[in-house]
């Protein structure tokens, strides 16, 4: 192990800055590209379960509408 | 062999096929993606030892130079997809160029942001107009010009084209990136890793590079298999099998 403490390690020996802002950077990216489509992929099912229903809605309702003339 | 070739071919065709198969890789990627990332960042945040004369600051090394490698090798594949659309019009090479764009121009960003951070304790400056840090500007500018094409047409076919040839004229900018720290006189220092020769590093330092590098990628691929299985379930959405998916 390279350092003696916790807080020689966020030090960084005058460093601490410039190597914590790197991977804070990298971390936010990082994490924005695992969320993006793993909520696209939810938005995905949601409005088309939405759409699919919608659609048997119409046909059952088409049915009852040719059935009552 | 042949044979072996042309039936994977035509498997790699099929939304279908692609979907299921990385379905069941998924998991496994995750999963040496995120113990990849925790060995390699403990070795070269905690146990690498300090650079002689850049003191730690160099342990910036272990995400700027996975994520330029594979900025750089995202390009490629994304121009490889895009000729094989152009040349054979197979549907999935554009969808898999397609999800490429934003990851690879991502993971350019972060190689230019560390680089900048990296380059003001290190130079004494965050940005300097020579030859490396301006191509891989331009390799940002690229990636953005592509995204910009794949997703502005109305068309589908037509935008995919557009993307796929700006690409393949953009593949130029690589080998200029490669060898800029050579060709022109430059701060940026030069490769630190190469085929050829045997590692200028000591391997308690490269070492967690070597495994930074190698999760990177593999976090690579299972972005754009994310990427992609949207892409899959958006054109198909009228497919049997993706209603039956939606049903279940």
């Amino acid at each position: 192990m390279e350092f003696n403490s916790f807080a020689e390690f966020l030090a960084m020996g005058r460093h601490g800055l410039y190597v914590w802002l790197s991977y804070g950077i990298t971390a936010v990216i990082v994490v924005i590209n695992v969320i993006l489509p793993v909520m696209q992929r939810r938005r995905f099912f949601k409005e088309q379960q939405q759409r699919l229903r919608r659609e048997r809605r119409n046909q059952t309702g088409d049915k009852q509408h040719a059935s009552s003339t | 062999m042949w044979q072996w070739l042309v039936r994977l071919y035509h498997r790699l065709g099929s939304p279908k096929w692609f979907y299921e198969i990385t379905g069941r890789w998924i998991p496994w990627l995750t999963v040496t993606a995120s113990v990849g990332v925790v060995v390699g960042l403990v070795l070269g945040l905690l146990y690498a030892p300090a650079d002689y004369q850049q003191g730690n600051s160099f342990r910036i090394i272990y995400i700027h130079v996975p994520a330029a490698l594979v900025a750089q090798s995202a390009f490629i594949m994304m121009a490889v997809a895009g000729a094989v659309f152009l040349i054979w019009r197979m549907k999935m090479a554009a969808w898999v160029a397609r999800s490429i764009a934003p990851i690879g121009a991502s993971f350019c960003l972060i190689a230019l942001l560390t680089g900048a951070i990296w380059g003001k304790p290190t130079w004494g400056t965050w940005w300097v107009w020579d030859a490396r840090l301006t191509s891989m500007l331009l390799l940002l500018f690229l990636y953005f010009g592509v995204m910009a094409l794949q997703r502005a047409i109305e068309s589908d076919d037509a935008s995919h084209k557009a993307g796929a040839i700006l690409s393949l004229v953009g593949v130029i900018n690589i080998p200029i990136i490669k060898y800029s720290v050579e060709w022109w006189n430059t701060l940026h220092q030069p490769a630190t890793l190469t085929l050829t020769e045997k590692p200028s590093m000591h391997p308690d330092m490269l070492v967690p590079l070597l495994i930074m590098i190698l999760t990177t990628y593999i976090f690579f691929a299972l972005l754009v298999i994310l990427r992609t299985r949207n892409e899959v379930l958006r054109h198909e959405r009228k497919r049997s099998w993706v209603r039956e998916l939606l049903e279940s």
